[in-house]
């Protein structure tokens, strides 16, 4: 039988602490259930961190709203366990084209080279990517969700923070050493500490019209600007899973909300594009306007704020929902080292750190980009209209033309908890950069690099196809560390090794992209950050560089 | 570092300027603002450094609006 996840309720169930005398205490409450706030508390669980979350409703997403999960979030997914569920059942894409008035004016593949695991992008409704993670998330013993489950009051104290929740059956209190706020952009926690997102709104009203329909276009992201179908305004088309399209009109400033929800005004609009027969059954609909904010800071005291509580982006370029799954990983390792003591406190300011920069850079995509899209006055049009136009002959003008820089993530180049290179190396993998998966073959089976690394530190070590005694007893020590970092051995493509005795893995780079993805040669040392971001490297491997870079990522030193 | 030309620099002046004026020969207004925006993109993927650009910009503003 299959679930229908945009009618599936979760029941409320009564719990023990609602009966405790004194309020429970719990190391991390999670408030909110949507794709930041279960990633964040799945994350944190198999990391061995009991979660409780709450959520005011019992449904999955109402609406298909955030469609695009891009690679990054897939390969986060994939380290949780999650993420080919999704891959499964969404559509993958690759290729986007722009259109002005009824020309072509060029097309964009988001991943022009192979040998990764995931495609650029997934279209998947959140209902299904919500319903996906919960289920995840109920297998899990040391995670536990409370639906119909209402933060209404919420106060910071020296050890933790104490939550008032409202509940059916009354309500009762909680006592929580952090706090994970994934609340929303209207996120009610934000309000209740006095807080805000700050930034710029935008006047113009956009229409979100998914329909059903059997339609022969590929699976790409068609973005028209004037279309003759829709003149004056802007025109986005996207595939979904279960033959349902995304259709996204922009309507102007002056729109009326109420009035193009309705039926009689959503047709005509749809049939404008598709031709007057075409057959289709609307499934949403949705106007909606945006804004680019962001808190000052994402982590006040013992709580801290995640995905659209806070920040927000315009939806082109996919930003939202991407970036606070990131901010999610980003917080899990962190919290898990701090609330286990093994790292202090100072390091969750780092969250903010990096979280921060990476929204700088979302708001800053989004907001070129609605400006490229909504013009704000006649010059600015004139530009836009002129760049499109020289597009379609001269290639440095499609550089310009801005329908959404599509989400990719932030390469944290100036966080605290880099150690800077001391060796030459060229490439995208620098300290703070997401590392880059590559095929491999694992133990005589065809895998992929970053389904070997993360959840813990880990050492990359790319070898000539030998390991010497001494490195391996190097490996040996790092592994029984307060902080333990587990080591990878890359052997060079057409080499195989068996695993070393210490229990250390040794991957083939089968097709030798990691070598060339990594810049690396023989000896070339990596250290990977939990959440598979590169902290470190080396030509050379020593382990007092590695101990020193591995305090200096966990602000142990 | 590259910083934006002021001393004359283009070799036959007149010509250009010619050349310039003669671009909107038989355009309505709105085409030659659009036959312009077009030019300044051209001339500016040219030049391509975004400090003499930025330079360009700023000289621009402050001919129309003293700072």
């Amino acid at each position: 039988m299959t679930t229908d996840y945009q009618k599936v309720e979760f029941p409320y169930v009564r719990s023990q602490d609602q009966d405790a005398r004194e309020p429970v205490d719990h190391p991390v409450v999670v408030v909110g259930a949507g794709p930041i706030g279960l990633t964040a508390a799945i994350d944190l669980a198999q990391q061995g961190v009991p979660v409780v979350v709450l959520d005011d409703d019992n449904k999955l997403s109402s609406g298909s709203r955030a469609i695009c999960f891009a690679k990054r979030t897939l390969e986060i997914w994939d380290r949780l366990g999650c993420g080919e569920r999704m891959v499964q059942k969404g559509v993958s894409w690759n290729v986007g084209k722009v259109y002005f008035r009824d020309e072509l004016v060029y097309s964009f593949n988001l991943l022009p080279e192979s040998g990764y695991r995931r495609p650029a992008f997934i279209n998947l409704q959140q209902y299904y990517c919500e319903g996906y993670l919960c289920e995840h998330a109920q297998a899990l013993a040391n995670l536990e969700l409370r639906w119909k489950s209402k933060v209404v009051g919420v106060e910071g104290q020296g050890d933790g923070v104490a939550l008032r929740v409202e509940t059916p059956e009354g309500p009762y209190r909680l006592h929580a050493d952090y706090v994970i706020a994934c609340d929303g952009a209207r996120s009610p926690i934000r309000g209740m500490i006095g807080q805000e997102s700050i930034g710029r709104s935008f006047r113009d009203r956009f229409l979100i019209a998914d329909v059903k329909m059997q339609a022969g276009f590929p699976p790409e992201r068609w973005f028209w600007f004037d279309p003759p179908f829709h003149r004056n305004q802007s025109v986005l088309l996207h595939r979904q899973p279960d033959d349902v399209w995304r259709i996204d009109f922009q309507l102007g400033a002056d729109a009326d909300p109420e009035e193009e929800k309705k039926p009689e005004r959503v047709i005509p609009r749809i049939q404008a594009l598709l031709g007057r027969d075409a057959q289709f059954e609307i499934e949403w609909v949705s106007v909606y306007t945006f804004s680019c904010s962001r808190m000052d800071k994402f982590r006040q005291g013992r709580i801290l704020f995640a995905g659209d509580a806070a920040h927000c982006v315009s939806p082109f370029g996919a930003r939202g929902a991407n970036s606070g799954v990131q901010d999610a990983e980003n917080l899990a390792w962190k919290l898990k080292l701090v609330l286990a003591r093994k790292a202090p406190d100072a390091l969750l300011d780092t969250y903010d750190d990096e979280r921060g920069y990476a929204a700088n850079e979302n708001i800053q995509c989004s907001t070129r980009a609605t400006d490229f899209i909504t013009p704000k006055n006649n010059v600015s049009r004139m530009f836009r209209d002129a760049t499109l136009k020289l597009s379609k002959d001269h290639a440095f003008a499609r550089r310009l033309v801005n329908s959404g820089r599509l989400s990719l993530p932030a390469t944290l180049h100036d966080s605290p908890l880099n150690t800077p290179d001391c060796d030459t190396f060229s490439g995208e993998m620098a300290p703070g950069a997401p590392a880059a998966d590559g095929p491999v073959m694992v133990r005589g089976d065809a895998g992929w690099f970053l389904a070997q690394i993360g959840g813990d530190f880990n050492g990359v070590y790319f070898s000539d196809g030998t390991l010497s005694g001494d490195i391996h007893r190097s490996f040996a020590s790092l592994s029984r560390g307060a902080i333990p970092l587990t080591a990878i051995v890359v052997a060079p493509k057409g080499i195989s090794l068996p695993d070393s005795p210490g229990g250390t893995t040794v991957v083939e780079d089968s097709e030798g992209l990691l070598r060339q993805r990594y810049d690396a040669r023989a000896g070339t040392f990596y250290l990977m950050r939990p959440d598979q971001h590169v902290c470190a490297r080396w030509r050379r491997f020593d382990v007092d560089a590695t101990r020193a870079a591995l305090a200096r990522a966990t602000c142990t030193g | 570092m590259q910083t934006l030309i002021v001393e004359p620099n283009i070799v036959r002046p007149d010509d250009f300027y010619e050349a310039l004026i003669d671009m909107h020969r038989d355009l309505t207004d709105e085409q030659s603002q659009m036959a312009n925006a077009a030019l300044i993109l051209l001339l500016a993927n040219h030049i391509g450094d975004l400090g003499v650009l930025r330079e360009a910009i700023a000289a621009a503003r402050t001919s129309v609006k003293p700072t």
